[in-house]
């Protein structure tokens, strides 16, 4: 709770050093108030404490998650200087709004209550609106914003009938109620608690991105400003998981019988969606979209054997998933600006030019793909064991031909850097971006070797 | 302990030599690490007890409370592979010069990853690290091969990784299944593996998994399609790696996991997995013969010997075994000598097609004598290292069936023709102009990396029952391990 306070506080601060134009302060104000954050969330461990009248709980799961959302919204924000910087018009807004949809994501970790939920999901997805529209006189990123709004708008229509349902049904808006109000007339539910179950899961599945309800994302990803992107493809996913597991975790689990074979057919599709649809991108930022509804595919396997030992693996992934992710944004940012596409051919010959930067890029693609030693492969192995633990062998071994096809896309931009001849002039690559970058490959290495980091919830 | 030194040495080394940029003394470097490395290793051989159960062990939690341990160890048939890989990982660098484009320190720094993850591989004791290994084995490999190969070598390169990394991924969900199925706490140790009591059907499903991924890394034909283009564009290093040693790892498999993990299905699937690799072997020998481009020549001839190895493996005869093993070390060293000799015949002459080259003994007598040496070690002449092994092999596959050895023996044959008619066709007869006026002197680096081969081909040869005992114990333990617990 107090991280929610506190980045909402520093939103709101940014708003005001911009009014005050003091533009230098607000990119490093912002990363010590993430810090504090940070430090404020960790102290919540092992404390589990309820907020207005079980509105909210900040058990360990929402300190867990909340830790890796703040943490990746550091590692955007430190990308973002980058991005910005011949940017001339004022940023505190677009700042601003960021930390502000941050706060719906930790409202959606620590929810107890539907409506605090449906709040957190609206807080972050209007924010994101806004977001995905910010370069104001690009066609590419206003198309974005119109499709995101329209599809995510239609989705929350389909959450909210879902708890309306729901409500109607249990008479709670309470989690540990409806849990509870299940358990006691599992035989005689009412036929709507069923609707309205599975339309809260339709609608989370298009926040999600998760096939069938992923068509919006490849246009969105590749329109909006790319910065946001990577928010997008990480905070965003993140939220939506932790906020999808503590759902179906406290509230569903006793009638997994309505809702798991349905998610596994999800879960199946969304793998395959992404993976072969892949397989056909030439743009880069494209090709992340699709690798990311993929991904969302293996974090759904994670719900589908929801168990102890899934929050872990969910947090492993998620924070796996996210750290490389960025890496790859933050190398396409500064391939973008010096070479005006971010096409695959672009990347041709980096290796020769930037070798930090392809390096990077390589260690990120090599994680996604699950290469062991990297964070990738121990991600993915805890969440296929989880699966395969549960007894859903078919799905794990679907998933595995899944990341074989990905092999195939993910190695694409390698060839081009490493193999493929261009005469483009090497992009000028700052220290402290140099630093950045051989930071996030140590801690994905870090990561892999010693995922009991992230076990632990 | 030693066996983690073992896998530390190449990995350190490789670090040193990748940062201290581009100077000059990389090669040097690189070769001092290798050494380094085979020096424990030979001290590790000193120190052998040679019981049959894992020595040298070091195990440390990995991941507390997963029961997956960091545990290496080795017992007679993966020293024997160790042994093997850190013998050739000097002889590959020795010999290969020293790469004239890119990054040098890079590719030495690959290279010795690749030495690392492959000690990794034949030492692990734990599924999980097995796997890891296996993988990490994969990556320096595409890259030496993508980044230093000839031409083509986009497209191969990349359809050598596919094949590869399905395989790969299916042997880990094998294992991911296996270990599931350990009695709680989990244990991803192979002791605890090779004892889950599994069903014949689910041994069928692993039996397939495994299977594919070895077979894919072996080659065994029709997984092969890979290979030959992928040896050719191989920069040599690259070919000598894959075929000297990184191809044992689908045999090690083979011997390490398929065989005591799917004992009840062996009855079922022996007879007709034999088939396919035996009238593999033929194939494969078949095409040798009509090969004129040496690298495509030599993969194929790999492809034949490895196949003959895994056959020989899968007739469960302890002899047979390790016979197996004593030819995994024999066909790395004939291949490695095959592939240096090819190497230097490239740089030397600018061609490897068999039909422009000819008479080359007359003008290079010394690289005629080795070239004979090891053309004998490959038809498996008597005194030679690849006579005891084949014997072996062919005389386990004949106590199985005595038509299927009557099959794989007309290999034999075969190999004596391809091998003679490109011996000839390169080695003898007239003298083409372009190899006349070439440089026709073997450098020191070349002549010590072939004469150490040399040596090793006759002492096996001539002495391979100290080879045959290191195995025995650890084939006796699988095998009896089996009898006693096949229902």
């Amino acid at each position: 709770m107090g991280a929610l306070i506190s980045v909402t506080v520093l939103g709101m601060i940014i708003m005001f050093l911009g009014i005050m134009e003091k533009k230098k302060l607000i990119l490093p104000f912002i990363m010590l108030g993430l810090l504090v954050s940070l430090i404020i969330d960790l102290t919540e461990w092992n404390r589990n404490i309820s907020y207005f009248s079980d509105m909210m709980v900040v058990d360990n799961f929402a300190v867990a998650f909340n830790g890796v959302l703040i943490f990746t919204s550091g590692l955007v924000f430190m990308f973002s200087g980058n991005y910005y910087r011949r940017v001339e018009k004022p940023l505190e807004e677009i700042y601003s709004v960021m930390l502000f949809s941050l706060a719906g994501a930790l409202i959606m970790t620590s929810f107890s209550n539907l409506v605090m939920l449906f709040l957190g999901i609206e807080i972050l997805s209007i924010s994101m609106y806004i977001l995905s529209g910010s370069k104001k006189f690009d066609l590419a990123s206003n198309e974005a914003a119109m499709k995101y709004f329209l599809t995510g708008s239609f989705a929350t229509g389909f959450l909210l009938f879902g708890i309306a349902l729901i409500y109607g049904s249990t008479g709670s808006f309470n989690l540990n109620q409806i849990a509870a109000y299940t358990t006691q007339n599992l035989h005689s539910l009412p036929p709507y608690f069923n609707i309205g179950l599975i339309l809260i899961m339709i609608g989370l599945s298009f926040k999600l991105a998760v096939a069938p309800f992923h068509f919006w994302a490849p246009d969105v990803y590749q329109g909006s400003p790319t910065l946001i992107t990577a928010f997008m493809a990480t905070v965003v996913k993140i939220a939506g998981i932790a906020a999808f597991y503590r759902l179906f975790d406290i509230c569903f689990s006793n009638v997994s019988g309505m809702w798991v074979k349905t998610l596994i057919i999800f879960s199946v599709a969304t793998i395959f969606a992404g993976n072969l649809a892949g397989l056909f991108q030439t743009n880069m930022k494209r090709m992340l979209a699709y690798s990311s509804i993929a991904h969302a595919g293996y974090m759904i396997m994670g719900i589908v054997a929801i168990n102890k030992s899934s929050a872990g693996a969910l947090l492993l992934y998620s924070a796996s998933y996210s750290l490389v992710t960025i890496a790859a944004f933050g190398i396409i940012i500064l391939v973008r600006e010096f070479r005006l596409n971010d096409d695959i051919d672009t990347f041709n010959g980096l290796a020769r030019t930037n070798p930090y930067m392809a390096f990077g890029l390589t260690f990120s693609l090599l994680s996604l793909t699950g290469i062991p030693p990297l964070a990738g492969f121990a991600a993915k192995y805890y969440i296929f064991a989880t699966a395969m633990d549960r007894g859903y062998l078919w799905l794990v071994i679907l998933a595995l031909i899944g990341s074989a096809i990905s092999a195939v896309y993910y190695f694409r931009p390698i060839i081009a850097m490493y193999l493929k001849e261009s005469n483009h002039p090497a992009i000028p690559v700052s220290n402290t971006y140099r630093a950045q970058l051989v930071s996030i490959t140590i801690l994905t290495l870090l990561l892999g070797l010693v995922p009991s980091l992230l076990l632990l919830i | 302990m030693i066996t983690a030194i073992l896998i530390l040495i190449p990995l350190i080394g490789s670090a040193a030599v990748m940062f201290t940029g581009r100077g000059k003394g990389l090669k040097r470097n690189a070769i001092i690490v290798s050494l380094i490395a085979f020096a424990v290793s030979i001290l590790a051989l000193a120190l052998f007890h040679n019981t049959g159960e894992p020595e040298f062990s070091f195990s440390v939690p990995w991941i507390s409370g997963s029961g997956i341990n960091f545990h290496v160890a080795m017992d007679g048939i993966s020293l024997l592979l160790v042994l093997l890989t850190t013998f050739l990982f000097p002889i590959i660098i020795i010999a290969y010069p020293k790469p004239v484009s890119g990054r040098v320190n890079i590719f030495y720094g690959l290279v010795l990853i690749l030495e690392a993850s492959l000690i990794g591989v034949f030492t692990a004791c734990d599924g999980i690290v097995f796997y890891i290994f296996w993988e990490m084995a994969l990556i320096p490999a595409y890259f030496i091969i993508a980044l230093w190969g000839g031409n083509n070598r986009i497209r191969i390169t990349f359809k050598f990784f596919i094949y590869t990394i399905t395989g790969s991924l299916l042997m880990l969900g094998a294992i991911i299944w296996l270990y599931l199925h350990t009695p709680n706490p989990h244990s991803a140790e192979f002791s605890a593996l090779y004892k889950v009591a599994t069903t014949r059907n689910a041994q069928l499903w692993i039996f397939s998994a495994l299977f594919l991924a070895f077979a894919i890394k072996i080659p065994i034909i029709p997984f092969h399609t890979w290979q030959p283009d992928t040896y050719t564009s191989a920069p040599p290093a690259g070919s000598m790696i894959l075929a000297g040693i990184m191809l044992k790892m689908g045999i090690y498999g083979i011997i390490r996991l398929l065989i005591p993990l799917c004992r009840d299905t062996f009855g079922l699937l022996q007879y007709p997995v034999m088939i396919l690799i035996v009238a593999g072997i033929v194939y494969a020998s078949v095409i040798a013969v009509t090969q004129s481009d040496l690298k495509r020549f030599a993969a194929w001839v790999s492809v034949a010997h490895a196949g003959l190895i895994t056959a020989g493996a899968f007739s469960l005869d302890q002899s047979a075994l390790q016979g197996a093993v004593l030819q995994m070390i024999s066909h790395g060293i004939n291949i490695v000598g095959l592939f240096i000799i090819i190497d230097i015949i490239e740089t030397a002459y600018k061609s490897r097609e068999a039909n422009e080259l000819g008479g080359i003994a007359s003008v290079n007598p010394k690289l005629g004598i080795f070239f004979m040496m090891i053309m004998l070690a490959t038809v498996a002449i008597p005194l030679t290292n690849g006579f005891p092994g084949e014997f072996l092999l062919l005389l386990g596959i004949f106590k199985y069936s005595v038509w299927l050895s009557a099959v794989a023996g007309t290999t034999i044959i075969f190999s004596a023709v391809y091998m003679f008619k490109i011996y000839q066709k390169v080695m003898l007869g007239p003298v083409p102009e372009k190899v006349k006026f070439s440089e026709n002197k073997l450098s020191g680096f070349e002549m010590t990396a072939l004469v150490s081969l040399a040596v090793m081909v006759f002492f096996i040869g001539c002495f391979p029952k100290p080879f045959l005992d290191l195995a025995g114990p650890a084939v006796k333990n699988i095998l009896d391990f089996i009898t006693v617990t096949t229902n």
